[in-house]
């Protein structure tokens, strides 16, 4: 394991960290949304830097993780057809289904191909006539525009073989439904840090406002009063994104703050949103182990609808049923820590894994698991009550 | 699939009406679709998402990214090849097991 400390930045990082103890004066809560920043966050060991009172919380932002069980499963059950390449990233290659992943399909019967990009998929397509191919279009804001081009290159190339299944899922969304969730009283004026309230303030990932800018957020800041930071994956970035999360925190401040600015601008890439608004348009998902979302995601638009993989496979007769041990979705929502589980590391570990999020290696369960995180729960406790 | 790579745009041609380049990461060339790019020239730095030129950043953050990315080890897992990504899932988790009726495994 390799821990920030033995890294080049590592004095750096401990004044960082030192920087930000001394402005804190009260516990904090942070989430970070998305899952490489979770990833990187416990692998160098940052949470474990942090003045006692910060706690990082770990957000929904693993696409492997919220994909639907029933998406999971439609995939599995296009994949195994004859005539069909399924094409994936390779991460999806073993999230688990009701019965099996996409690897064991492979090694069954399918035709499942890993690409770099969707435009590979699309090669393949225009290869092999005589089969039909099928791209796994998951992630968030971020694969979308690669997708979105996919999709637009075959419809002007005239292919009648490709097809998207998509499941694409959006950050702002989930920011509102976790503020509004159980225990964020939304609306209502809590004093910060009291206990129903509990994240305070959000990491925006990075690489997702690199195609979205950060225009979307400001409303977002005001209506839960939440300091919105942008901030990106390296330690040195995630320290930064979390002391000016607590700068504002501290201040009573609730803003919209670009902390990635050499990556990442106010209006993000204009050429991919508009492609991205001509072929997906906004849709209701639900996030595997946390329910439906309101407009939470995007599918194709009518334009686009031909070459929409569930319109052409119609798959039908799914009875997915997920693992009764597992509280993947407490976790995705930051509501427990993945330790918390009851089957964390019994009958639940990357080998046998019962929820999505100990499958992906952005995963929280995944991270806790490969780097040594074994808290108990009364562990977790402790270290709460310590801080106060 | 989540994490956008840095890389050097080396060469920059059209095909099938998109605007293509290859890109070295650090030592490894893909070919990626400069199309959301316009501004992207020769020898600019670009980070790249799944094969797509997303926005334009400078040499040095660039290199410095890379090599961030190089020690905490998520470089092979975003630009490996097919053949590595099936030997990964080979090693990888066993079954799902719904339900949690496989043998209790401790780490
Ligand atoms: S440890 Fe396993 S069973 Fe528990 S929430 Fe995480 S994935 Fe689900």
């Amino acid at each position: 394991m390799k821990y920030l400390t033995e890294f080049r930045n590592g004095e750096i990082a401990q004044r960082m960290a030192r920087e930000i103890a001394a402005i804190t004066t009260r516990p904090w809560k942070i989430m970070e949304v998305c899952g490489g920043q979770t990833h990187s966050i416990i692998r160098n060991g940052i949470d474990q830097m942090l003045p006692a009172g910060i706690e990082m919380i770990h957000g929904p932002g693993c696409p492997v993780c919220v994909t639907p069980l029933e998406l999971i499963d439609k995939a599995l059950a296009i994949a195994a057809q004859p005539g069909v390449i399924f094409c994936s990233f390779g991460d999806m290659l073993r999230v688990p289904g009701t019965e099996c992943d996409l690897f064991q399909v492979k090694g069954a019967c399918g035709d499942v191909r890993v690409v770099y990009s969707p435009l590979d998929a699309v090669e393949l397509a225009a290869k092999n006539p005589d089969k039909q191919v099928v791209f796994f279009g998951v992630g968030f804001e971020t694969t979308a525009p690669a997708n979105a081009m996919s999709v637009h290159l075959a419809k002007r190339r005239g292919l009648k073989n490709f097809s998207l299944l998509v499941s694409h899922v959006l950050v702002p969304p989930a920011i509102s439904a976790i503020m509004e969730s159980p225990g964020h009283p939304n609306g209502e004026d809590l004093p910060l840090g009291t206990p129903g309230n509990k994240v305070q303030a959000f990491l925006l990932a990075g690489h997702v406002c690199s195609v979205m800018g950060y225009w979307e957020y400001p409303p977002l800041a005001e209506k839960y009063r939440v300091p919105l930071v942008v901030t990106g994956f390296e330690p040195l970035d995630l320290l930064d994104g979390i002391r000016r999360a607590v700068v504002q925190l501290e201040a009573g401040r609730h803003e919209v703050e670009n902390a990635y600015e050499r990556v990442v601008t106010f209006e993000g890439n204009r050429a991919a949103q508009k492609l991205l608004g001509e072929v997906f348009e906004v849709t209701d998902r639900a996030w595997r182990g946390i329910g439906v979302i309101p407009k939470s995601g995007w599918r194709l638009s009518d334009a686009y609808r031909e070459f929409d993989a569930e319109e052409r496979f119609q798959i039908s007769g799914i009875h997915t049923q997920e693992s009764a041990l597992c509280r993947a979705g407490d976790v995705l929502r930051g509501a427990i820590k993945p330790a918390e589980c009851g089957a964390f590391g019994k009958e639940c570990t990357p080998r046998h894994p019962l929820g999505a999020t100990m499958v992906s290696s952005e995963g929280a369960c995944a991270a806790y698991y490969n780097y040594g995180r074994f808290l108990s729960a009364e562990e977790l406790a402790k270290t709460v009550v310590s801080c106060q | 699939m989540c994490l956008a790579i840095p890389g050097k745009v080396e060469e920059i041609t059209t095909e099938g009406g998109l605007r293509m380049g290859r890109v070295n990461f650090g030592g490894v060339v893909k070919r990626v679709c400069l199309d959301y790019v316009p501004e992207v020239e020769v020898g600019d730095y670009t980070i790249v998402h799944v094969g797509f030129a997303l926005s334009k950043i400078d040499e040095e953050t660039a290199e410095q990214t890379l090599k961030d990315f190089r020690e905490m080890g998520v470089l092979d897992e975003e630009l490996g090849s097919e053949e590595e990504a099936f030997t990964r899932a080979a090693a990888a988790p066993q079954s799902a097991c719904p339900g949690g009726s496989c043998a209790v495994e401790k780490h």
